[in-house]
C-alpha cells in the first residue's frame, strides 16, 4: 500500500494553517441580517406573555419570532421529539431559547432582544437526580406533579445472583462521574439564505448535515427536496454539534420571512446552553469474582441526569449499560438504568457517549478487586480480557481485538509493574482499558438503506473528484476518504478533490458520530473506488491485449505488473475508460451487517467491529495542595490498520487530553438550576501547561471487515485515561477518586479522611431508592463466550 | 451609535474604516475589512482564538478597540505568509498534523511567531508558556510543541 498507512498532512493543512478555511460564521452574504435568540432566564416555568412589540418596532429590526410561529417539535431521536425551535407554553431550563430577531447588524438584534418582554408562572425546579425521583414535583415534560422519569432500562443476561452465589469475592461500589461540555473553539453557527422560488440553504456549523436536513424537513413542513443542508468545515464538535438545533431551524424561518440571508452565531454563553454534553451519572456496581479475579458476574445500575430535554438520551441510557462487556468476559451481566429529567441543559453525546462513566466506575472497581485479592492491575485485566471472534452475553460481535496486547504492550512501554511497587509516595502509576464501537450498528432512523454512500466522477483529464457527506469536525474525514481513494487507484491523496456534506451535491453518510467514518464511509468509498479502478482497468486490459488480473495502479499509471513499461498514464486510462463505456461515475456504499440481539435494547452497544484501548498515567501528586500533576500518559490502541498514521495520533493525543480534562478539572458547576460558569475561563480546561507527553502505541490487528482493515481512533483512546488518573492517585496517596474530576479539594477530603483514620475515598456513599421495571431475561448467545461468528467481508 | 474614522495598518496596508467607534479589533477585521482567518472563540479574552501579533506582540483582538491600535502594526494570519509563501511555522503546522480542525490555529501561529521572533530557539516549557493563553480542544497541544521545534529548527538551519 502507497497511501494507506503512510503518515501524511491533511489534504487541507495549508489551506487551514494560512487561516483560509471558511467556517460558518466567516460566511457573508449580500443583504444578510443578523440573528440572535432571547432566552429563558427561568428554569422552569409557565410562559404567561412574551411581549415583542417594542423589539418589533425598533429600527432595524426585520422579524422577530416566538414559539408559535414554530410548534412543530423534533428532537434527535424519532422516540424523543420534545423541542420545539422557540419555548411553546413552558419553558424548562435557564437559557431555552423563547424568541428570535433578525434585524440589520448584531447591535440592533442584541437591543431587540432586550427588549423582548416575557412574563412566567414559576414551576418546581428540578435540578438533581434525587430531586427528579421525588414524586411531588411538577413534570418537566407532561402535565401535573410526578416523577421527572424519561427512560429506564432493565436487562438481565444470564443468571447473576447465580455468578455472585459462586463467587468468591464480592465488591459493592458507588461512583459519580460529573457532567461536563465539549467547548469546541468554534462558536455554533448558521448561515440561511431563501430563494424566491422557495428553496431554503442553511449553512451550519453542524456534524449531521442529514440529520439537520430531516428536521429542517418536518419544521419548516417543506419537502426535503426543497431544501439544501451543508455543514461548513466544522471548528470542533467532539458530539456538542450532533444534534439539530434551535438557532438552525430559526435562521432557516427568519430567511425564508424576511427574504434575506440570516446568520445566527451563538455566544460562548449560549454554548453553555445549548450543551448536549456529558451526562452526569450516578452509578452503583456489585460484582463477583473468584479468587484469580475472573468475573463471575456483575450488576450494574446508573442514574443518569438528562437535563431538559431528550436529545440522544434514550440510547445514552442504554449506552451506560452496553460496552461493559466489550473488554472483559462478564458470564452474567444484568443492568439497570434510568434517565431522568432536571431543569438544565440538556445533556446528549460527548466523546464515547455514555461509555465514559461506567468505564470510569469499572476500572476503578477492578482495581480495588485486584488489590483486594493481592492481584497485580495489569493480571487481573489480562485474565479478563475477551478474546477475538467472540460473543458477550449481551450479544455484542466481537471480531478483531487486540485488548490483550494493548495491556501488555502498555504496561511493558511504561514500566507499569516496576513503577506500580516501587514509587515513591506521592508518585503512582494507574492502568485502565477501554473498547468503542466503529459505527453505530443501527442507523438513527431505522431502515434498509446504506448507513454511506460515495460517489466519484472523474474528468477527461484523470481529476478525481469525490462526494461524500461526511463531515470533517477536525478528525480528518476528508483526508481519510481521499487516501482510501487515492491508494485504490494507485494516486496521492492530494490529487482527489473532495465535495463534502452538502445535502444537494454529496449523497448520504450519516454523520460524523458513533466513530462511523472510517469504517463506513471508507467502506463505500472503496467500493466506489473499486468500482472506478475495474472500469479503467477494463478499457486498459483492452488496449494493451493484457489479463486484468495483471493491471495494477500504481505511481498515477495503469500497469501491467509483468510489462511496466508498457502501461498507460492515469489520464490515458481514463479517456480509454470514457470512451469505451461512457462517462466515468461510480459509487459505493456501505450497511452494517445485521447484529442485533434478541432484546429491546439491542441495537445500542452493536457495531460492525470495535477498538481496543489500555492507557497508563503517571502522576505526581502534591499531599499538601492536594495538586495532580500527570508527567506522562502512555496510550496502546488497536486501531486494526491505520489509513493515516498522522491523523491517528492526533486523535490518541486529543482523546488522551479531553480525558485529563474530564479526569482532573472539567465540570458543569450549578447552583441551583443555574450554570455557575459558562464560560471558558470558569470552565476549566488542560491548557499547554497542563499537557504531559503522550506516548501511543499504535496495534494492527487489521479488522476483517474495516477498509483496508481499519477501525476507528476518535474516540475510544479516551475512555481509559479518566479511570487511569484515578488509579494512578491510588498508586501515589492510597486515596480513592470514586468521584470525577479529581480536584484538589477532594484530594486533600480524602487525606484527611486517611488522617483520621477514615477509609481514604471520596465519592457518593449510596444511589437512590428506585425501582426499576421488572427485569427482561435475555439468553446468552447460543454457544456463548464462543457462539457463531458470521464476518461478511467486503459488506456493501 | 457613534462612527469614527479608524487608520489601521493590517499586514502592511493602510486600511481607512468607518465604523462604529466601540468596535474590536476582531469585529473590525472580520466585518469591516473581511479578514475572517482571525477567529472568534469567546469575546472575553478566554480562548486566544482572536490572536492577532501587534508590534510583533500577540494581543487577543476581541478585548482590544480598535481604536487603541490606530498606528501600530497589526499583523493577522492572512499577512503572516508572503502572498502564496507560507511561513515556516504554518507549513509546520500543516506537515505535523497541528491543526485539527484549524479554530484555535491562527491564534497559535501567532502566538508562536511571536515567540520564535524573541527566542528562536526555545525550549519545550518556552512552548508551553508562550502557548498558555491559546486554547485548543483537538491535539492535546502535542503536534502543536512539535511543529513550534520544527519551524524553529528549520529557520536556524538546523538538522531536523
Amino acid at each position: 500500500m502507497h497511501a494507506v498507512g503512510t503518515a501524511g498532512p491533511r489534504i487541507d493543512g495549508m489551506e487551514q494553517t494560512m487561516g483560509r478555511t471558511k467556517y460558518t460564521d466567516d460566511m457573508t452574504l449580500p443583504g444578510m441580517l443578523i440573528g440572535r435568540l432571547a432566552r429563558s432566564t427561568q428554569a422552569h416555568a409557565r410562559i404567561i406573555s412574551i411581549d415583542t412589540s417594542a423589539a418589533e418596532a425598533l429600527d432595524g429590526v426585520k422579524a422577530v419570532l416566538v414559539g408559535t410561529d414554530l410548534p412543530i417539535t423534533y428532537g434527535i431521536l424519532p422516540v424523543s421529539q420534545d423541542e420545539t425551535a422557540l419555548a411553546v407554553g413552558k419553558v424548562r431550563h435557564v437559557g431555552e431559547p423563547i424568541a428570535a430577531v433578525a434585524a440589520i447588524d448584531a447591535e440592533t438584534a442584541e437591543r431587540a432582544v432586550d427588549l423582548i418582554k416575557a412574563t412566567y408562572e414559576p414551576l418546581d425546579t428540578v435540578a438533581s437526580i434525587d430531586g427528579a425521583l421525588l414524586e411531588d414535583r411538577d413534570l418537566i415534560h407532561g402535565e401535573g406533579k410526578g416523577l421527572n422519569v424519561h427512560r429506564t432500562a432493565a436487562l438481565e443476561f444470564g443468571d447473576v445472583d447465580e455468578g455472585l452465589a459462586s463467587a468468591d469475592h464480592i465488591r459493592e461500589d458507588v461512583f459519580y462521574f460529573a457532567g461536563n461540555t465539549h467547548a469546541a473553539l468554534e462558536l455554533h453557527a448558521a448561515l440561511a439564505t431563501a430563494e424566491p422560488g422557495g428553496r431554503v440553504t442553511l449553512w451550519s456549523s453542524t456534524q449531521v448535515p442529514h440529520y439537520v436536513h430531516r428536521t429542517l424537513a418536518k419544521v419548516l413542513e417543506m419537502p426535503a427536496g426543497q431544501i439544501r443542508v451543508v455543514a461548513a468545515p466544522v471548528g470542533g464538535g467532539f458530539g456538542g454539534k450532533t444534534d439539530p438545533f434551535s438557532h438552525e431551524i430559526v435562521a432557516a424561518k427568519l430567511a425564508m420571512v424576511t427574504g434575506r440571508p440570516v446568520k445566527f452565531t451563538l455566544t460562548r454563553e449560549e454554548v453553555f446552553y445549548a450543551h448536549r454534553g456529558r451526562h452526569p451519572v450516578l452509578m452503583w456496581v456489585k460484582t463477583g469474582f473468584d479468587t484469580e479475579g475472573r468475573i463471575t458476574a456483575c450488576h450494574f445500575k446508573t442514574f443518569l441526569e438528562g437535563g431538559a430535554f431528550g436529545s440522544y438520551g434514550a440510547a445514552s441510557l442504554y449506552y451506560t449499560g452496553a460496552l461493559q462487556t466489550s473488554t472483559y468476559q462478564i458470564p452474567n451481566y444484568r443492568f439497570e438504568g434510568v434517565r431522568v429529567f432536571t431543569n438544565k441543559p440538556p445533556c446528549g453525546p460527548k466523546r464515547g457517549h455514555g461509555t465514559p462513566q461506567p468505564r470510569f466506575a469499572l476500572e476503578c472497581q477492578l482495581d480495588k478487586a485486584a488489590e483486594d485479592l493481592g492481584i497485580d492491575p495489569v493480571a487481573i485485566r489480562l485474565i479478563n480480557a475477551v478474546e477475538p471472534n467472540s460473543m458477550t452475553v449481551n450479544h455484542l460481535r466481537i471480531t478483531s481485538c487486540a485488548l490483550s496486547e494493548c495491556i501488555e504492550r502498555v504496561a511493558e512501554a511504561s514500566g507499569f509493574k516496576e513503577k506500580f511497587e516501587n514509587l515513591p509516595a506521592g508518585k503512582g502509576v494507574g492502568i485502565a482499558v477501554g473498547a468503542y464501537m466503529c459505527g453505530a450498528g443501527l442507523p438513527i432512523y431505522f431502515n434498509e438503506m446504506p448507513q454511506s454512500e460515495v460517489q466519484i466522477k472523474v474528468d477527461r483529464g484523470g481529476g478525481v473528484t469525490v462526494f461524500s457527506m461526511a463531515t470533517d469536525i477536525g478528525q480528518g474525514s476528508t483526508t481519510m476518504l481521499a487516501t482510501v481513494v487515492a491508494e485504490v487507484l494507485g494516486l496521492e491523496p492530494s490529487d482527489i478533490a473532495m465535495v463534502t456534506a452538502d445535502t444537494d451535491l454529496t449523497p448520504v453518510d450519516l454523520g460524523s458520530y458513533s466513530s462511523r467514518v472510517t469504517f463506513m464511509g471508507g467502506n463505500a468509498a472503496l467500493e466506489a473506488g473499486t468500482a472506478v479502478k475495474d472500469r479503467v482497468f477494463a478499457a486498459v486490459a483492452d488496449k494493451l491485449g493484457a489479463p486484468i488480473e495483471s493491471l495494477v495502479a500504481q505511481n498515477g499509471r495503469i500497469e501491467d505488473a509483468e510489462e511496466p513499461d508498457t502501461g498507460v498514464s492515469w489520464a490515458e486510462a481514463v479517456a480509454l475508460a470514457i470512451a469505451s463505456g461512457g462517462p466515468l461515475i461510480e459509487s459505493g456504499s456501505y450497511r452494517a451487517p445485521k447484529l442485533a440481539g434478541p432484546y429491546k435494547g439491542a441495537g445500542v452497544g452493536i457495531s460492525p467491529a470495535y477498538s481496543y484501548s489500555a492507557a497508563v498515567v503517571e502522576v505526581d501528586c502534591d499531599p499538601d495542595t492536594g495538586i495532580v500533576t500527570v508527567d506522562k500518559v502512555w496510550l496502546a490502541h488497536d486501531i486494526g490498520q491505520s489509513i493515516n498514521p498522522l491523523l491517528v495520533e492526533g486523535q490518541i493525543e486529543g482523546g488522551v487530553y479531553m480525558g485529563l480534562g474530564e479526569a482532573l478539572f472539567e465540570a458543569d458547576d450549578f447552583r441551583g438550576a443555574l450554570h455557575r460558569g459558562p464560560s471558558l475561563l470558569d470552565y476549566k480546561m488542560p491548557t499547554s501547561l497542563d499537557m504531559p507527553p503522550v506516548e501511543a502505541i499504535l496495534i494492527d490487528s487489521d479488522d476483517p471487515e474495516g477498509p483496508f482493515g481499519a477501525k476507528e481512533v476518535g474516540q475510544g483512546p479516551l475512555l481509559p485515561v479518566i479511570p487511569a488518573v484515578a488509579n494512578a492517585i491510588w498508586n501515589a496517596l492510597g486515596i480513592r477518586m470514586d468521584q470525577t474530576p479529581f480536584t484538589p479539594d477532594k484530594i486533600v477530603a480524602a487525606l484527611r479522611d486517611v488522617a483520621r483514620g477514615k477509609p481514604g475515598r471520596f465519592g457518593p456513599k449510596e444511589v437512590p431508592a428506585f425501582e426499576f421495571p421488572p427485569l427482561i431475561m435475555v439468553e446468552p448467545p447460543e454457544g456463548f463466550p464462543t457462539g457463531r461468528i458470521h464476518i461478511e467481508v467486503g459488506v456493501s | 451609535m457613534t462612527e469614527s474614522i479608524l487608520r489601521l495598518t493590517v499586514n502592511g496596508a493602510l486600511h481607512t474604516v468607518v465604523t462604529s467607534s466601540h468596535r474590536t479589533l476582531l469585529e473590525v477585521l472580520r466585518k469591516d475589512l473581511d479578514m475572517t482567518g482571525t477567529k472568534h472563540g469567546c469575546d472575553l479574552g478566554e480562548c486566544g482564538a482572536c490572536t492577532v501579533l501587534v508590534d510583533s506582540k500577540p494581543m487577543l483582538s476581541c478585548i482590544t478597540l480598535a481604536s487603541q491600535v490606530e498606528g501600530r502594526e497589526i499583523t493577522t494570519i492572512e499577512g503572516l505568509s508572503d502572498g502564496p509563501f507560507p511561513d515556516e511555522l504554518q507549513t509546520a503546522f500543516s506537515e505535523l498534523g497541528a491543526a485539527q480542525c484549524g479554530y484555535c490555529t491562527p491564534g497559535m501561529i501567532l502566538s508562536s511567531r511571536s515567540l520564535l521572533d524573541t527566542n528562536p530557539d526555545p525550549t519545550t516549557d518556552d512552548i508551553n508558556e508562550a502557548l498558555a493563553g491559546n486554547l485548543c480542544r483537538c491535539t492535546g497541544y502535542v503536534a502543536i510543541i512539535s511543529a513550534v521545534h520544527l519551524a524553529a529548527t528549520r529557520t536556524l538551519g538546523r538538522a531536523e
